[in-house]
């Protein structure tokens, strides 16, 4: 560790500056008359901060280093510290390069000149959004933590809300509203335990807590409940589809690229804290991310609202990065490096990669509500033909997230697979290797969700009037996508690069001496990867040369699609969104439904019918929101208090700081 | 090097030889003479030297489409090792790689379907993403009962590990594995009683369908790599069932030629026997595929 003011170029100042900029990026423009320099100025303001940030942080990353300020404050929670050490420079890579990407593209998506009313608060809020995350990743002391995350969910409350003229929005952001404040509440009990414990607000260092107290035990399940409800873990998920889908893309790209992973960042460093941690904490994280991973894809496929079925996938990804961990929380337990190296490893490497491929489809799905007017994916088709650069950097984006090669979510994946076959020539912990064909399962899932988006988006003929003249995206748009699919591309050829970035924050992580060992065996298996990926894009130049060389020999016709002898085809009887999932939903029928309203026909001449579909969940339906109904009708008597005047509410205030300093007295 | 020469030369030229033996077995079944062995390859040459017809309502992804899929095909095959001998490209996890490849080639092939806009390739499509992601567990179960009885994690070290002496200590997980690996080798290949590749036009159909509009060098492109993703496949299902090997290395190819063979032989008794199932039925042995293979994953690492 060494103290702050070394030199000008301290990489950390340079974070810490860069986190403040983009947070005060926004001010400039609610004081600006005219609209738009406002917004020009703070993408100007985050990109160049963006640029001077991320290097930073790979400074940081790549030199091992910890660098401690602390912050002066005369609040009586004891010293204030901020630190980056490489866990958090990690974690600061995503942030920086999402908030410059959806900062970007909001100048094309959201301009100011059209939306005069909202443009200069939702600038503002999504810089403080971005810089909160930043600064969150640095406090150290659990007050000044907590007062970050509040400014974090309440300035992500407000970005949600921004169209709050619309009745689904308002709801989902009530929603938002209250899971993230019931998490707070439990954060609240697990800071003042883990203060109880220490004797100062200042988080404890690495592995300074026994994991075998009593306490540790209480603690680790609030550290789970609430940041777990933050990254929308499997049964803490039930705000995050509807809270995604209706804010604004560049905001859902943020917010389901960079905020689920604060959630995480909070797990993760609140089980550095610990050492010795016992078996049950890894199981009972694996289980909760396997159960996530398989239950959100499945949401994913029954849904036929675009940013919904994006939404609920990002359920899906955020189990399998508590599966990698819950897979190294047990390599921990049971002192087994490779399992640890290896579930770590996957775990960091898809926050990396679901933090670029996920913005990028959100962001893509911004450009295709421009283009079509709405979400609904029944409703949309053959966009590709009129946005055909979207197309391709949204189908980089579909390929990666699916998990396949020579994309960066293969990589990603298959770490976890290498970890679960890992522990099949031991006998400890061999039933491990039975996760390997759920994640399969859930790959093949995938698969079906993705390709039903992208086809029912961009492929075939449009379904409605408003998908039949789409617009290509301006390079505003084009721009950050383009560059996220970049990274994807990258991380997926040359996989041993992203582990250079990973490897110091596993070492952070656990600073034992093992940890150093392992990488150089990995290494080569990685170099292996990326050529097998080279050669896969080899053999598809070589096939497409045959073809081209075969195709320019014959005669080349244009025609209509076969329409198997029947001559009247029309865009509807296309395969629609629904159908294309109907038969999955079907299979899986325990776990989600689709509500079918059929129309009975009778008749020689049917009149014309209706029919609708919605996806439902289960669990939400029977379980969660009977559970909800039945605890309001309970709490019903609390209402009494609840006037609407705010002189009684603060006479609630006074009387309740009264009664606390009676008590301490 | 002999070997992995041998390997490429034998990946290229032999897959439409299958195609042509299940035929000729389908044809002897019926009492019929059958169509030539050596069909399936006139038919990819006819297929080359023919015109293309494209659909007014596609994009570049309909043509893209055929292409991965024969590219991630041919990858494969370089992973899997045919008989008694190293695949030309091995390490540790390519078991992994050799998965998600088909799923790669798949993604394609439906999208190219789907971008036809008609209405039944797009029901072609979504009935193989069904089918296919639940084949895809009985696919791992099997690599980790290989994984298990090898200690190998590489799809060389498992598959030439199994011997007739693996099978005398574990016959019954390798039985269960065979049983649920050559269900998923007729699901992921199309063949009866999943689907029928000799008709295009009825409605159970689920590959076939999905390939109506293309047409030319493209056809051929997809008819090769059928033939060759039916070669991958089997060659992987072949190490379990007939795990012959001399140590010799040029009779152990031709061993693994005969039982390849033998192979499209039983496919084509398979088709000869059987009539399709009806759709519904079909995720049901799929599930019942995957069941066998857990089980016999049980049974090795209990």
């Amino acid at each position: 560790m060494h103290s702050a003011l070394q030199g000008y170029f301290d990489p950390a100042l340079v974070a810490l500056v860069a986190a403040l900029v983009i947070g005060c990026a926004g001010i400039p423009g609610l004081f600006l008359r005219k609209p738009g320099p406002g917004q020009i100025l703070s993408t100007a303001a985050t990109i160049l901060a963006a640029m001077a940030g991320v290097p930073a942080s790979l400074q940081l990353l790549f030199s091992h280093t910890t660098t401690t300020y602390l912050l002066q404050w005369s609040l009586p929670f004891g010293p204030c510290e901020l630190v980056i050490d490489p866990l958090s420079a990690f974690f600061l890579l995503p942030v920086f390069i999402v908030a410059a990407a959806g900062s970007l593209f909001a100048v094309g998506y959201w301009p100011a000149a059209e939306h005069r009313a909202t443009e200069r608060g939702l600038t503002f809020f999504y810089g403080l959004l971005a810089s909160s995350m930043a600064i969150l990743l640095m406090a150290r002391n659990g007050v000044f933590f907590l007062m970050v995350w509040e400014v974090m969910a309440l300035s992500a409350y407000f970005l949600i809300v921004v169209e709050h003229e619309r009745e689904n929005v308002r709801r989902a952001g009530i929603v938002y509203l209250i899971a993230t404040h019931t998490g707070t509440l439990v954060l609240f009990v697990y800071f003042s335990l883990l203060a109880a414990q220490t004797g100062s607000f200042l988080l404890p260092p690495v592995g300074s807590l026994s994991a075998l107290s009593p306490y540790a035990a209480i603690m680790a399940l609030a550290a789970f409940v609430g940041f777990g409800a933050k990254a929308g873990i499997m049964p803490f998920h039930l705000w995050l589809p509807s809270a995604h889908a209706n804010a604004p893309s560049h905001v859902s790209a943020l917010m389901s690229g960079v905020i689920l992973k604060m959630g995480l960042y909070g797990i993760f460093r609140s089980l550095t804290f610990f050492y010795e941690p016992p078996l049950l904490w890894g199981v009972v994280l694996t289980v909760c991310g396997i159960a996530s991973a398989l239950l959100g894809i499945t949401f994913a496929v029954a849904q036929r609202d675009l940013k919904r079925l994006l939404a609920c996938s990002s359920i899906e990804n955020i189990g399998i990065i508590t599966t990698g961990l819950g897979v190294a929380m047990m390599g921990v337990s049971s002192h087994n490096p490779t399992l640890m190296y290896l579930g770590m490893a996957g775990a960091l490497l898809h926050i990396l990669n679901h933090s670029f491929f996920k913005p990028l489809l959100f962001l893509g799905s911004g450009a295709i509500i421009h283009a079509a007017g709405t979400r609904e994916m029944n409703l949309m088709g053959g966009l590709g033909k009129g946005m055909p650069r979207v197309a391709l950097l949204f189908l980089i984006g579909s390929v990666a997230i699916c998990g396949i090669p020579p994309l960066n979510g293969f990589v990603s994946e298959f770490l976890l697979y290498l970890g679960f076959f890992s522990q099949l020539k031991a006998d400890s912990l061999v039933y491990l290797v039975l996760l390997a064909p759920v994640l399969a399962l859930v790959g093949g899932l995938a698969l079906i969700a993705f390709t039903k988006l992208y086809g029912s988006v961009f492929l075939g003929t449009p379904r409605s009037q408003a998908a039949a003249h789409p617009h290509e995206a301006g390079w505003p748009m084009l721009l950050p996508m383009a560059f996220l699919a970049l990274l994807c591309l990258l991380i997926g050829v040359a996989p041993q690069l992203a582990m250079r970035l990973v490897s110091p924050a596993i070492a952070a992580f656990y600073p034992q001496p093992f940890v150093a060992e392992i990488p150089a065996g990995y290494d080569s298996v990685l170099g292996r990867l990326s050529l097998a990926g080279i050669l896969l894009l080899t053999a598809v130049v070589l096939v497409t040369l045959l073809w081209r060389w075969r195709l320019g020999r014959g005669r080349v016709a244009t025609a209509p699609t076969w329409g198997c002898g029947y001559q009247r085809g029309t865009a509807r009887v296309q395969y629609g969104a629904t159908s294309f999932s109907e038969f999955v939903v079907a299979v899986f029928n325990g776990m989600v439904r689709q509500k079918i309203d059929r129309p009975t026909l009778g008749g020689l001449f049917p009149r014309s019918a209706r029919c609708s579909d919605v996806p439902t969940e289960t669990l939400l339906d029977r379980v969660i929101v009977p559970l909800f109904m039945l605890v309001g009708a309970w709490s019903a008597f609390l209402r009494r208090l609840q006037y609407g005047l705010i002189h009684l509410y603060m006479m609630y205030i006074f009387a309740t700081l009264f009664i606390l300093m009676l008590w301490a007295h | 090097m002999t070997n992995s020469i041998i390997h490429i030369l034998l990946a290229l030229t032999m897959p439409p030889l299958l195609l042509g033996v299940i035929g000729k077995t389908k044809a002897a079944f019926a009492g019929r003479v059958g169509a030539p062995f050596l069909q399936p390859y006139y038919d990819i040459i006819r297929l080359l030297r023919k015109g293309s017809v494209f659909s007014t309502t596609t994009s570049w992804v309909f043509r893209a489409g055929p292409i991965v899929a024969l590219a991630t095909t041919a990858v494969a095959a370089l992973l899997i090792p045919f008989g008694a001998h190293q695949s030309p490209i091995s390490f540790d996890g390519d078991m992994i790689l050799y998965a998600y490849l088909f799923a790669l080639g798949r993604f394609f092939t439906m999208a190219a379907a789907l971008d036809t806009g008609s209405s039944f390739e797009g029901m072609g499509s979504a009935r193989e993403a069904t089918f296919s992601c639940l084949a895809e567990p009985t696919l791992f179960f099997a690599l980790i009962t290989l994984s298990r009885l090898s200690g190998s994690y590489s799809l060389s070290g498992m598959l030439i590990n199994i011997s007739f002496g693996v099978w005398l200590n574990t016959g019954a997980a390798l039985l269960l594995l065979v049983c649920g690996m050559f269900i998923v080798l007729l699901a992921e290949n199309c063949r009866i009683p999943f689907d029928d590749p000799n008709t295009h036009l009825e409605l159970t159909m689920i590959h076939e369908v999905m390939v109506l509009d293309h047409s030319g060098p493209a056809l051929a492109i997809i008819q090769y790599g059928a033939a060759l993703k039916l070669f991958v496949l089997g060659a992987f299902f072949v190490h379990l069932a007939l795990p012959y090997a001399t140590g010799n290395s040029l009779i152990d190819w031709g061993l693994f030629v005969i039982s390849m063979l033998e192979l499209a032989v039983v496919i084509g008794m398979v088709e000869s026997a059987m009539a399709r199932l009806r759709l519904v039925r079909v995720p049901q042995l799929l599930v019942a595929a995957a069941i066998l293979a857990a089980f016999s994953t049980l049974l090795v690492i209990r």
